[in-house]
């Protein structure tokens, strides 16, 4: 504190206090509308901003499919959530998987070609999915891997940003621990086994997070290789529910499902929040 | 850029099994499609899919001359502007506030960051929700005072109704990243400038803004890149485009013409050009964010 002035305080948290109520507000009314029913969100304008006492009823239903009171048909989510949950895990632990190994490789051997290596990893850092859409969905298709984990997941694994972070982390282990290894009398295998994956377990769990959320969220690309219910990520069958228009829509079910898609990746975001920041803030050096 | 160890394994097979997931990977999803997504830009299919032919660059040629394509870029600049700009503003004032409290300042931060969570395809469901013209809360306060909103009509308020979800679902990066490099400012020059007199105002304007100058830039860089590439499912959820094309910003138009209008030919050709944006913006990032300052 440098300079004491009440008033300023008080200002501070004001200013802050407004920011998490906007921020918070259309998270609230998604939870408020869960809880109603269909009738009372669309007929009553504005919808009451306190909660209803549907909940269970439509959590059950958005879970687990059926009828709605209009007769209307519901998709379960509860597969969904089962589609997404395995593909953000795949995605998180397999770009784990294979930057930590590639990091390896490039930071303590020296081969022919590894500078070609490292920049073929380099470049992919600068072109996402959502420049290549056609061309990756074609190789997706001659493949065979349409409405198929692999081919909701495999092309996404390819990025470079965990390969970077590994690698800047590597750089920073003491080469004496390699030296002690060795003498030892440890391969590479050994060393990369018992030493260096356990010391990089912090920038393991960044990364997990990051990558998590990142898979998770995937909206673009399912909607390209997925053409049956069963293979829906969860974000996804949102966006399906409400093509029919403000009349149509089952606006309280939806908002249920919007709520089960948020929770996951918010509990891994408060949960290992300090592993959350420290991925985010390393990812961009 | 690369920093050499000093102690190396030696090994002839070993590095190429290590890489070789990766480089399949990449290979396989990332440069077999790049490379066919240049060639199908110099091609145009005819309207069976059997043949093709080489056109040069008239797919481009085609794009440039097409106004939808150019009122789309026009878009693009409008929608990532005003995401920057909103987003960079909201979040630094907040990062400022919560710079200053003593008191819950851990609390805010919490409470400030899950938006990151949410998904932008979600982002957008929750803001249609709240804008729909006939149910929306916040759209019957606007009509109480006598804004009459509707996205679905009106160009404007379609543009506005993703900016704004897109702003949210940004403010919290933002704000981490603000929060970091005001925190990362020696308190020294802050009591210094204190000592010399200057106020809380005049602190921010003379002292923590102009040291924010790297953060500020690389977000801007990141902002940039986010409203071009990772708001489609924003503007999917929420307007798909509409009303008419106001809200069709080029991320979506490619994957439009591409997969609803299956003009193979000219979304591949729009690849091209997006490849083109990032690799430029990308560039940029690494020459100046690279340098940025230390203190």
């Amino acid at each position: 504190m440098i300079s004491n002035r009440p008033a300023n305080t008080v200002l501070s948290h004001l200013v802050l206090a407004l920011g998490v109520l906007i921020v918070a507000f259309p998270v609230y009314l998604t939870f408020v509308a869960s809880t109603q029913t269909a009738e009372q969100i669309v007929q009553n304008v504005p919808m009451s901003l306190v909660p209803g006492n549907k909940m269970v009823d439509n959590y059950r239903l958005a879970l687990f499919g059926g009828q709605t009171t209009s007769g209307g048909r519901i998709a379960p989510v509860a597969p969904m959530m089962l589609t997404s949950l395995v593909s953000a895990l795949v995605i998180a632990l397999g770009k784990i998987a294979i930057s930590l190994l590639s990091a390896f490789a490039v930071v303590y051997f020296r081969f022919p070609g590894r500078s070609l290596v490292f920049w073929m990893i380099f470049v992919t850092l600068m072109l996402p999915v959502e420049v290549r859409i056609v061309p990756t969905y074609k190789v997706i298709s001659d493949l065979g891997m349409l409405d198929t984990y692999a081919g909701l997941t495999v092309p996404l694994i390819a990025s470079a940003t965990a390969t970077f972070l590994f690698r800047q982390f590597f750089l920073t282990v003491p080469d004496e621990l390699v030296e002690a290894a060795r003498i030892d009398g440890a391969g590479p295998l050994r060393f990369f086994k018992d030493v260096l994956v356990p010391l990089s377990s912090t920038s393991i769990a960044a990364i997990f997070v990051i990558q998590f959320i990142y898979g998770w969220n995937q909206y673009l690309w399912p909607l390209l290789v997925t053409t049956r219910e069963d293979m829906y990520p969860v974000v996804m069958g949102i966006r399906r529910m409400i093509s029919g228009g403000d009349a149509a829509t089952e606006w309280n079910v939806v908002m249920a499902t919007a709520v089960l898609a948020m929770i996951p990746p918010a509990l891994v975001v408060i949960l290992m929040q300090k592993w959350f920041v420290k991925g985010l803030v390393d990812s961009e050096k | 850029m690369v920093i050499e160890k000093r102690v190396l394994f030696k090994s002839g097979w070993l590095p190429w099994v290590l890489v070789a997931p990766q480089l399949a990977i990449v290979g396989v999803f990332f440069f077999w499609p790049a490379g066919q997504a240049l060639l199908q830009s110099v091609l145009r299919e005819d309207a069976f899919g059997t043949r093709s032919e080489f056109v040069g660059l008239e797919n481009f040629a085609a794009l440039f001359a097409d106004e939808t394509y150019l009122a789309s870029f026009r878009t693009t600049a409008v929608f990532s502007a005003s995401v920057a700009a909103i987003g960079l503003t909201v979040s630094l004032l907040l990062a400022v506030m919560a710079d200053r409290v003593v008191r819950f300042s851990t609390a805010y931060k919490t409470l400030l960051v899950w938006p990151y969570a949410v998904a932008p395809a979600v982002a957008g469901v929750l803001w249609l929700f709240m804008f729909a013209p006939s149910i929306g809360v916040v759209s019957y306060a606007l009509r109480a005072m006598g804004i009459n909103w509707n996205h679905l009509l009106d160009g404007d308020h379609a543009m506005l109704l993703i900016v704004l979800a897109a702003v949210w679902k940004q403010i919290s990066y933002n704000f981490l990243f603000f929060l970091a490099g005001l925190q990362s400012i020696p308190k020294s020059l802050v009591e210094a400038a204190a000592i010399d007199g200057a106020g809380p105002w005049r602190r921010f304007w003379t002292v923590q803004l102009p040291l924010l100058a790297p953060t500020s830039f690389f977000l801007l860089v990141i902002n940039v890149v986010y409203a071009f590439f990772d708001t489609f499912a924003i503007v999917d959820a929420a307007t798909s485009g509409g009303p008419g094309k106001e809200t069709a910003i080029l991320v979506y138009k490619a994957y439009f013409d591409g997969f609803k209008a299956m003009d193979l030919g000219s979304s591949a050709a729009q690849s091209v050009i997006l490849m083109a944006i990032v690799i430029g913006l990308t560039v940029i990032q690494f020459r100046y964010v690279e340098r940025r300052v230390n203190y």
